[in-house]
């Protein structure tokens, strides 16, 4: 298979995973530049292609490219296709030589902030479009205020229907100033703009001659080079494992394995959520209301094969060189770096469910590996997404973002959002349900002296 | 040659922060598998030694190294299934020390609790058997090995999939999906299926089966069959699946790019006789699998969807 190593490099995409959202307003084109996405880099096939030539036929459409309706390609249920409306985020794949892309297609339009936060909260760049005619509106500043809560890494501009605007640079100056402003305001670290037509492909795989002022890279270009979470994150953060089970095989050893070499083998499964780890490590691990108990990392296996060192977001098993009493919920972390655990949560919630919070609620926590019940004690702003100011507010309705105060049945390690993309994450869960009910960021914990004020 | 057990398996070391394709797929089926097994009573995984399903069973044997797979297999025999292929699921199982459950297609039509249906095909018959199954074992999370680029209707699938007392999918209805926290949270009769390769496509799992150098049934590799054409594919001769009038037998060298029911399954001319090859041959493809080798796929173009809704895989 060696001999085959050269051609298949040659044929085959492969290079690094990459995950990003795509978000706009109803009619900015988005379907038509997912569908320009996939086609021009190869990724419809010939039946897919045939598939929605014959319903567009069918139905009679007659509008942009050669009558081919593209959306058919990303509106997967028949609710979606009857109705012409996008309902839920769609998963797309497609690969370049570079890389290979995981597109979260989210709906524009009705429960956009549920969509669009669930497709944020695992991209690496969220690509928002903008009509070059209509330039930043209400809604992309929403939009950028969901990307910039959830601290997405890259947030990319695509100013689309250039070819309805003369291929203007000024206007589309205009807009990319627009939209540096609205960055700033938000704290987003950047938000890089692109002339494109979707319908026309200019500047989206292809570069166009109709933007000959235009010297960046095209979409693709810009995609293919961006750094993924993990590229960025890993040379400054501390090193994090929550342990999502103990693998001590005792009696259920698979087949063909040694009883006496693995007797005693006892490791900690999990996926490396920040950092790095690498054998002979300090780790401290963390036990909610316990105090930490520190130990060296003497082994990190994935199935049979030993490495010197595994970064996130790799899943290995961690074997530890002292013999505590570890279990699921507890975390393992670069040893003295994790926070002490505490029973106060101070969050935002994007709140995802028509049965609106109320402040007194009893809900659940996902928090890594751990769930744990809790109480709602007060619901403390709202985040108005326009002025991005909070305004007062006592519950919260279906899409609103707000700042919530819960008191949790045991202690979790929580670490702050901004500086924790995955471990200062969770989830508000219903009880009585099981519906999902919020997506939690961990805020700052304001302090023990304004603590005390809530303890009435 | 598979080596799930054996140190062998593997990738070179992955460079901080830059991990590759595969390493990155992988890390996230295996932690989707682990969070499951922690936090269900009672999981079980598909397994009907289709490619797709392989994979998963692989990635769950890394997952649990070097404990066994903590959970038994499920497989839902339409009874019209290759004979190659069920031989390749009972070796596996044999060799991975796992506990097989099948759910039989072909009973339920003999009690006349199913109708055979007059176009043949059996896939849709699979779901009474399969609910039934998941019933009666308390099974409250079941692996699936589908995958999101597969069809559209699976595009739109949660890694985790809330299934009602009916065993229902609500595609309208579904759960938000944030980070990698999955709610597994149901009530009494519902359960969850879990789909951890959801992000993997074909070529993928054909390059992990090369790297990982994981066995699969003959059939995937070119052979020569007695073929005849039905429907613009290629169908084999068999019991369940002859040629009606008209219908000219011929020798092809062929394979298969999908394994389920033989009356619905299509080969495809192939002179991919090593996994390097099936690899080479996936990347150039201009069809998708479904598309290529699925009669039940083209009665509309909802048909996934309408067999998801009413509990199928």
């Amino acid at each position: 298979m060696t001999a085959e190593a050269t051609l298949e490099r040659e044929t085959l995409p492969s290079g690094t995973l990459f995950r990003f959202a795509t978000a706009g307003s109803v009619d900015d084109g988005k379907s038509t530049l997912v569908g320009r996405l996939l086609h021009d880099s190869k990724a419809i096939l010939a039946d897919q292609l045939d598939a929605v030539a014959r319903t567009s036929e069918a139905r009679g459409f007659g509008g942009e490219k050669g009558g081919l309706d593209l959306a058919l390609l990303t509106d997967g249920l028949r609710a979606e296709r009857e109705q012409g409306i996008t309902i839920d985020v769609a998963y797309r794949y497609f690969a370049t030589d570079r890389r290979t892309f995981i597109l979260a297609d989210c709906p524009g339009h009705v429960q956009y902030t549920k969509n669009t936060v669930t497709g944020a909260s695992t991209a690496d760049a969220v690509v928002l479009l903008i009509d070059a005619r209509k330039g930043v509106l209400e809604q992309t500043r929403r939009h950028l205020s969901v990307a910039a809560l959830l601290r997405v890494p890259h947030v990319v501009v695509a100013v689309n229907k250039i070819d309805l605007v003369e291929f203007s640079e000024t206007v589309f100056s205009d807009i990319s100033a627009d939209v540096a402003r609205v960055a700033e305001e938000l704290g987003l670290r950047e938000a890089v703009a692109i002339p494109v037509s979707a319908l026309d492909g200019d500047n989206v795989v292809d570069r166009s001659d109709r933007t000959p002022w235009y010297t960046g890279p095209t979409l693709i270009e810009l995609l293919e080079s961006l750094p993924g979470t993990d590229e960025l994150d890993d040379a400054g953060e501390p090193f994090r494992f929550p342990v999502q089970t103990v693998i001590r095989p005792q009696g259920a050893l698979a087949p063909g394995l040694s009883d006496d070499e693995f007797r005693d083998y006892r490791a900690y499964a999990g996926q490396v959520t920040e950092g790095i780890v690498r054998v002979g490590d300090r780790v401290s691990v963390v036990t909610p209301g316990q105090a930490p108990r520190e130990t060296t990392v003497v082994g990190i296996d994935v199935a049979g094969r030993s490495l010197e060192e595994a970064a996130a977001p790799l899943s290995v098993a961690l074997r530890l060189a002292d013999e505590f009493d570890v279990a699921r919920g507890d975390t393992i972390a670069a040893a003295g770096t994790l926070p002490e655990s505490t029973p106060d949560l101070y969050g935002s919630l994007c709140w995802l469910s028509t049965k609106p919070l109320r402040e007194g609620a009893k809900v659940l926590v996902k928090h890594g590996t751990s769930t744990v019940r809790a109480l709602v004690r007060s619901v403390t702003g709202k985040l108005d997404l326009d002025s991005f100011e909070v305004t007062p507010a006592s519950g919260l309705e279906l899409n609103d973002i707000g700042e919530a105060q819960l008191r949790l049945a045991a202690p979790l390690p929580l670490e702050p959002y901004a500086a924790h993309r995955r471990t200062g994450a969770f989830l508000v869960i219903d009880p009585q349900d099981g519906a999902t009910l919020a997506a939690g960021m961990v805020g700052e914990h304001p302090g023990d002296s304004e603590d005390e004020r809530y303890w009435i | 040659m598979s080596t799930l057990t054996t140190a062998e398996v593997g990738s070179t070391a992955a460079e901080v922060g830059s991990l590759g394709l595969l390493d990155a797929l992988e890390a996230e089926s295996i932690h989707i598998i682990r969070e499951v097994v922690a936090e269900f009573e009672r999981p079980a995984m598909l397994f009907s030694g289709g490619k797709d399903s392989v994979v998963m069973l692989h990635l769950a044997a890394k997952a649990f190294w070097p404990g066994k797979i903590p959970f038994p297999v499920l497989h839902v025999d339409t009874g019209h299934n290759f004979p190659e292929v069920l031989d390749f699921r009972d070796r596996t199982v044999a060799r991975l020390g796992l506990k097989l459950v099948v759910g039989s297609v072909q009973e339920y039509i003999d009690r006349g609790e199913l109708q055979e249906r007059a176009d043949g095909t059996r896939n849709p018959l699979q779901t009474v058997p399969l609910l039934d199954t998941i019933a009666a074992n308390k099974f409250d999370a079941v692996f699936g090995g589908g995958r999101r680029d597969e069809d559209k209707a699976r595009a739109k699938e949660r890694i985790l999939s809330l299934r009602d007392e009916f065993g229902q999918w609500d595609p309208r209805n579904q759960r938000p999906e944030l980070w990698n926290l999955y709610n597994g949270r149901h009530t009494v009769g519902q359960h969850v299926r879990a789909f951890p390769i959801s992000n993997w496509t074909e070529l993928d799992i054909w390059r992990y089966i090369e790297r990982e150098g994981i066995e699969l049934p003959s059939i995937y590799y070119a052979h020569d069959r007695e073929v005849f054409q039905r429907d613009g594919m290629w169908r084999a001769v068999g019991e369940v699946s002859l040629p009606r009038e008209g219908e000219d037998v011929v020798v092809r060298t062929v394979r298969y790019r999908t394994v389920g029911d033989m009356s619905c399954t299509g080969a495809v001319l192939s002179d991919a006789f090593t996994v390097a090859d099936v690899v080479r041959e996936v990347a150039a493809s201009t069809l998708t699998e479904r598309g290529a080798t699925r009669a039940d796929d083209r009665i509309s173009e909802a048909a996934m969807e309408d067999r998801k809704k009413d509990g199928y895989f």
